[in-house]
């Protein structure tokens, strides 16, 4: 089946979204979106393993409750792409807005440039699913906020990373999953309940597959990247706020 | 939520309304339909030096005639007429919208040093207090305010902002949260020059109308974003801080913050901090603000409610989303979105 063009000028997005899904019921594995102009909840629940290539500047939420199917985003996206996504890949080819990968709990958001505030929050895992984002760029403060589960990579190459990561709040409440950041973090930025130290071997080896699949998504070399030291963020403890609100 | 864009060219190039009409009804998602407005500058070149006082009367007979006695106690209304609209589909004339091209007599004011604004403001907020039935949401000079319960297009072209042609323009769409949507609640909001549009909710709202009430404004539309261009006529034009500074002292950074930051730095926060104290504004916001030279933009110091920055050539876009900026210029130049608290301000050349 060859690939199919929604043309998306001036279209509300329940139109636009059940165009894509009917596209999806009929088969079509290839979905193009042309002049997309902040339409909101583009893919939104939909399952399957299509690809969708959206032109143009879609609005937030992007690829919500998605199960499955490829968004690749030639533009910048706004807010919270791959919102509770489950599965599948969100690609992004520029930057995304605040709450990037929000409550994410399966699937890879991979954006090639920068993140706005509160990448990651609320993130969760559960057994085999473990959601994925990785950030070429530069990210806000609140990265990781109450992170519960899965990986944030963090890879800041267009900074020296000679200077390091300087966002106040990072993995604030933190009571699971990790984050990396290449280079080293100020000690301050470290938020309640995390803790920081340099990555090891082991740890980088559970990191290079995403970092070599999300070069060869943008055309860095991955050898670079991983020649670096990486700074790894954790919990402190799986119930940070324990005695805060509960006695035992 | 709710969505704000503004824009300023740089060298006075004019623009007519019909580009920021599109871009805030790009954002429609962001409101609910029931107050959408706009704010021009440079819409009345032949009355550029006159006041002009943009009024809603539920009627023209007694709160009118209140007003403009009130008017001519104070100066010289040199011409006036109902501002044109356009009923249509569910857009009616719930108040009918009536402007002044007003010179203040600035002889009876002497003790002042702005004399003709002075009278203004005693006049906006005297007739906002205590005249039923009238209110005035507009009182700048060569600039005006169109603002009505509606979606933007529809509030668009209620007034036929296409008609009208500035050089900097500003526009909101709103999901009233707090208090009811009406016409005086939508937004721009505007005293004298200085005009804002704002997301998002003020929760300090209370300590911040204590403070500017206590120098003779008076808080009247039922919402938080007034206090906002009242702070503004304080702190940049009766204080004659510059807009860094302003919004420094309304979105401060945090004492961490100013703590890591070098000795004089230190000191200028420190000392706004302290002066400023009841003036900085808590809770999830981003704001436009704007006066005849300048269009300011800033978010609250953690960030909690979008803000997108676009530059091309002369112009700079301020708005909630990249969208809205490139349905009034596809081929942007530049789009960045400024660190939390940040001032984005954006000032005339010519």
């Amino acid at each position: 089946m060859p690939a199919v063009e929604i043309d998306a000028q001036g279209m509300h997005y329940t139109p636009l979204n059940r165009q894509i899904r009917e596209a999806v019921t009929n088969g079509a594995t290839e979905i193009v979106l042309k002049n997309i102009m902040g339409q909101r909840f583009i893919g939104d629940g939909l399952t399957g393993t299509a690809t969708i290539t959206v032109e143009g500047v879609p609005g937030g939420d992007l690829g919500m409750f998605m199960k499955g199917p490829t968004i690749i985003v030639h533009g910048n996206a706004d807010h919270a792409p791959g919102n509770t996504m489950d599965e599948g890949l969100i690609v992004i080819y520029g930057s995304s807005g605040d709450a990037t990968a929000h409550s994410m709990r399966g699937g890879k958001v991979y954006v090639r440039d920068d993140i706005g505030y509160r990448g990651g929050i609320h993130m969760k895992q559960y057994v085999n699913k473990k959601p994925v984002l990785v950030v070429g760029g530069e990210a806000h403060a609140f990265l990781g906020e109450y992170m519960a589960g899965g990986l944030i990579i963090l890879l800041r190459l267009n900074q020296n990373t000679n200077m390091p990561f300087a966002e106040m709040g990072l993995a604030s409440g933190i009571h699971g999953g990790e984050i990396f950041v290449r280079g080293t973090v100020e000690d301050w930025t470290l938020g309640i309940g995390s803790a920081a130290r340099e990555a090891t071997p082991e740890d980088l080896a559970s990191i290079k597959p995403y970092i070599s699949e999300f070069c060869e998504q943008f055309g860095f070399d991955p050898a670079v990247i991983m020649a670096s030291s990486f700074t790894r963020i954790a919990p402190v403890s799986a119930r940070p706020f324990a005695n805060k609100y509960t006695w035992e | 939520m709710c969505g704000i864009i503004g824009v300023i060219d740089k060298t006075r190039e004019m623009m007519d309304g019909s580009a920021i009409r599109e871009a805030l009804a790009i954002m429609d998602e962001r409101g609910s339909g029931e107050g959408a407005g706009y704010v021009a500058y440079g819409v009345y070149p032949d009355y550029a030096d006159l006041y002009a006082i943009h009024v809603f009367y539920d009627n023209i007979i007694e709160p009118k005639t209140k007003v403009e006695e009130l008017l001519e106690t104070w100066g010289m209304i040199e011409h006036d007429e109902e501002i044109p609209t356009y009923e249509s589909g569910r857009m009616r004339k719930v108040h009918i919208p009536w402007r002044y091209f007003f010179r203040p007599n600035r002889k009876l004011m002497a003790q002042s040093h702005t004399p003709e604004d002075d009278i203004v403001t005693k006049i906006v907020m005297t007739v906002n207090t205590s005249i039923p039935g009238a209110l005035i949401f507009s009182s700048g000079q060569n600039i005006g305010v169109f603002k009505a319960s509606g979606w933007p297009e529809e509030v668009a072209d209620f007034y036929r902002v296409e008609d009208y042609e500035g050089y900097l323009w500003m526009a909101h769409n709103r999901y009233p949260t707090n208090t009811s949507g009406w016409w005086g609640g939508a937004h721009p909001f505007n005293l004298l020059n200085w005009s804002v549009v704002h997301n998002g909710e003020i929760t300090s709202y209370g300590t911040n109308r204590r403070y500017i009430e206590s120098f003779g404004y008076s808080c009247t539309m039922y919402t938080d974003t007034e206090v906002v261009a009242y702070l503004m006529d304080l702190l940049a034009r009766r204080h004659n801080l510059s807009p860094e500074h302003t919004v420094r002292a309304l979105a401060p950074p945090f004492w961490e913050e100013i703590e890591r930051m070098e000795p004089s730095e230190q000191q200028l926060n420190t000392a706004i901090r302290l002066t400023y104290g009841q003036a900085m504004m808590n809770g999830p916001f981003a704001i436009a603000v704007a006066s005849h030279d300048l269009l300011v933009g800033f978010s609250d110091r953690i960030k909690l409610r979008p803000l997108v920055v676009g530059e091309h050539d002369q112009r700079l876009y301020i708005s909630s989303e990249e969208a809205a900026i490139r349905t009034m210029e596809p081929s942007v130049k530049k789009i960045s979105m400024p660190r939390a608290g940040q001032p984005i301000v954006g000032r005339v050349v010519a």
